[in-house]
């Protein structure tokens, strides 16, 4: 197990490397200047711009700036923001927790659905009802974010008013950041009516961030069982007269969650994805929001560090199912 | 009254190319304490039928029956939830894979006291001290340490012994073996069916011994019932039957053994195959690969009586000569 860590921690050096070299020469293909960006319409003198060039190290060679960037990050340096002139590091780890939050939500509502809608979809193979999830399913998988996250918006928020369009929390709320997550904050703050407020912010958010996974638990579920309930220690769990209940949700879905297990690990890509998208409609105050704005801006060191963090974020995500699945498994424990 | 009886069983599978025989009104009984084999090719209808009595069988499956008694019960007019409260207790059944019979998730302490909790209410430290005391009954070495293992951690013999042990875990009035020895080596074979007759003997209990091998059967069994493609086609004790088999099927899967050859060079084998869904004959099945068919097996054979060994054929052999037969017997007598 200890060689098996250190060789994943091992290979992530050069995915890191990678994904540094990518984010560096990406954000600088984009056309568009973001000293120029920053001075707005009414521009600057020629003077003021090389200053500021100079300044930022604009004007030296692009290898010379990587390397500058590359020995910076090794001393932990992330940079800072041209935009707000804050390190970028800071920056992150405040806004960090609304995007955790957000996709902790999601998450917990892809698996709490997905799972189940999986596992009856199964059993009840080919009935009315596995062909009505699985429909379902693939329709979830193939909408669009952005279009289903303003359907709901239209239809929740406008018409019905049910919920409320953007933000985290209503705005007659304030109360220090104790976790960084709204829903704890809430009701540590002890205002009356916060946490209802946190919550109903999450909401539509949350179903939209978890349509994909959730769609692709459920699919993924569904074929587990399929494969698992025809498996012949299924048929002795049977045999020994145990109720279907148990034979189902213990002896077959024990094994059919081994290769869900990783899904859900790799969803957690997506999510990070599908939160840029969802932040952006939402106004949701996290690191999609900001990187989506950052570009806007080409505020280089931002969306250079943030594309880095959260590549490390999934790495280590993805290391920690690796780990969880040998932990599962007892065929690989030992 | 024996303790099973089954009266004219038959099992129907839909598929998507029509129904589907599998097992054709097989009338088949067991007593207590005695040793009933079944015989027969695969897809022959031996597993089907014992499954059926279980309630094991998928729901594309129809069964029908005249009548099947356990132990004074109508197991056909039993609600499932009845059923699972006789099957794993007084009915219990070992398969023919026991590496991948026993669920890989679970110890096998875990997979024992599954069954004494289920059906015998028995406590944690009960269950434990039982579940050690069936190791050592099956002849497992260091049983107090093979409970906290997985199945992956034993050898194929060693998972066959479990399975035995969890089979027998209630004193089971009825003990089903299908192909108990089939997957394992020669040597391991042996002793499984030396502990499955001992058990057998010492416990009372009936023992039904599904299996294709005919080696197995005269060391083991006392009954015989030979089955071809879903029908029971002779029903002999085992000393008769090795005697002088009154089938042509029984007499050609005798003179198939090794041991029996007349003479050196080939083995003697029956041409052809097991007839499936589409090739069904329209009178006797093993007609189209009987040396002694005529045109009169075209239609339905004729049910022999119990001095013929309830043979199904038109032409019963005594002493290795086709009785009544128009061409064979003139051919024989001259």
């Amino acid at each position: 197990m200890i060689r098996f860590l250190l060789y994943r921690l091992a290979l992530l050096v050069p995915t890191f490397i990678g994904v540094s070299i990518v984010a560096f020469a990406f954000i600088r293909m984009l056309p568009g200047d973001p000293i120029l960006l920053l001075a707005g319409e009414r521009g600057m003198t020629e003077e003021r711009y090389q200053q500021l060039q100079h300044l930022y190290g604009f004007d030296q060679s692009i290898f010379v700036q990587y390397f500058n960037y590359v020995a910076d990050l090794l001393s932990g340096d992330f940079g800072t923001s041209i935009v707000t002139k804050r390190p970028v590091l800071e920056e992150f780890f405040t806004l960090f927790p609304a995007t955790l939050e957000l996709s902790l939500c999601a998450i917990i509502v892809a698996t709490a659905i997905g799972i189940p809608a999986g596992v009856f979809a199964a059993v009840k193979r080919g009935s009315w009802l596995d062909q009505s999830i699985m429909g379902v399913a693939l329709v979830g998988y193939s909408m669009p974010i952005f279009w289903w996250g303003l359907l709901l918006i239209i239809f929740f928020s406008g018409m019905l008013q049910w919920t409320p369009v953007s933000g985290r929390i209503s705005l007659i709320y304030f109360f220090p950041q104790v976790t960084g997550f709204m829903l704890i904050d809430s009701l540590l703050s002890g205002q009356k009516g916060a946490f209802t407020s946190a919550a109903s912010h999450l909401i539509l958010p949350t179903i939209v961030l978890a349509t994909i996974p959730l769609a692709v638990i459920a699919r993924q579920t569904r074929s587990a069982m399929l494969e698992v309930l025809g498996e012949d220690y299924v048929r002795t769990a049977r045999s020994k007269g145990l109720p279907p209940m148990r034979v189902i949700g213990l002896h077959a879905l024990r094994n059919a969650l081994i290769p869900v297990v990783t899904t859900i690990g790799l969803q957690v890509g997506v999510l990070l994805a599908g939160a840029i998208l969802t932040e952006t409609i939402f106004s949701w105050p996290g690191i999609g929001k900001w990187m989506v704005d950052s570009v806007g801006k080409r505020d280089y060191s931002v969306v250079q560090g943030g594309l880095l963090l959260i590549a490390a974020i999934i790495m280590i995500v993805n290391l920690l199912v690796d780990v969880l699945y040998g932990l599962i498994n007892p065929r690989i424990r030992r | 009254m024996a303790l099973l009886e089954i009266e004219n069983l038959t099992v129907t599978f839909k598929t998507s190319s029509g129904p589907f025989k599998a097992v054709d009104s097989v009338s088949l009984s067991c007593d207590k304490g005695e040793i009933l084999s079944v015989v027969g090719e695969s897809g022959s209808g031996k597993s089907v039928a014992m499954l059926a009595l279980m309630g094991l069988l998928p729901w594309t499956a129809t069964v029908t029956a005249d009548a099947m008694r356990f132990d004074g019960r109508d197991m056909l007019t039993l609600s499932a939830r009845e059923r699972r409260r006789i099957i794993g207790k007084d009915i219990s059944m070992i398969f023919q894979e026991p590496m991948s019979s026993l669920n890989p998730c679970f110890t096998v302490g875990f997979q024992i006291g599954e069954s004494l909790r289920l059906h015998l209410g028995m406590g944690r430290a009960e269950r434990r001290a039982r579940s050690i005391e069936l190791l050592k009954l099956v002849g497992i070495p260091a049983p107090e340490d093979r409970l906290s293992q997985f199945p992956h951690q034993l050898s194929g013999g060693m998972s066959q012994r479990v399975m035995i042990a969890m089979a027998l875990a209630c004193n089971p009035k009825l003990l089903i073996a299908d192909e108990p020895t089939t997957a394992l080596d020669v040597t391991i074979q042996a002793q499984i069916l030396d502990l499955l007759v001992r058990l057998q003997r010492d416990h009372g209990m009936g023992l039904i011994l599904i299996t294709h091998d005919m080696g197995v059967v005269a060391e083991t069994a006392e009954r015989v019932q030979v089955q071809y493609a879903g029908q029971k086609v002779e029903e002999q004790d085992v000393k008769g039957l090795f005697a002088d088999p009154h089938h042509p099927y029984t007499a050609a899967l005798l003179s198939a053994l090794p041991e029996r050859a007349l003479r050196r060079g080939r083995l003697p084998s029956i041409p052809g195959v097991v007839p499936g869904q589409g090739d069904r004959p329209p009178g006797c099945l093993f007609a189209p690969r009987c040396q002694y068919a005529t045109a009169a097996c075209q239609t339905a054979p004729k049910r022999q009586d119990r001095a013929l060994g309830l043979a199904l054929c038109n032409y019963p052999l005594v002493d290795g000569v086709p009785q009544g037969h128009p061409g064979k017997a003139a051919e024989v007598n001259a």
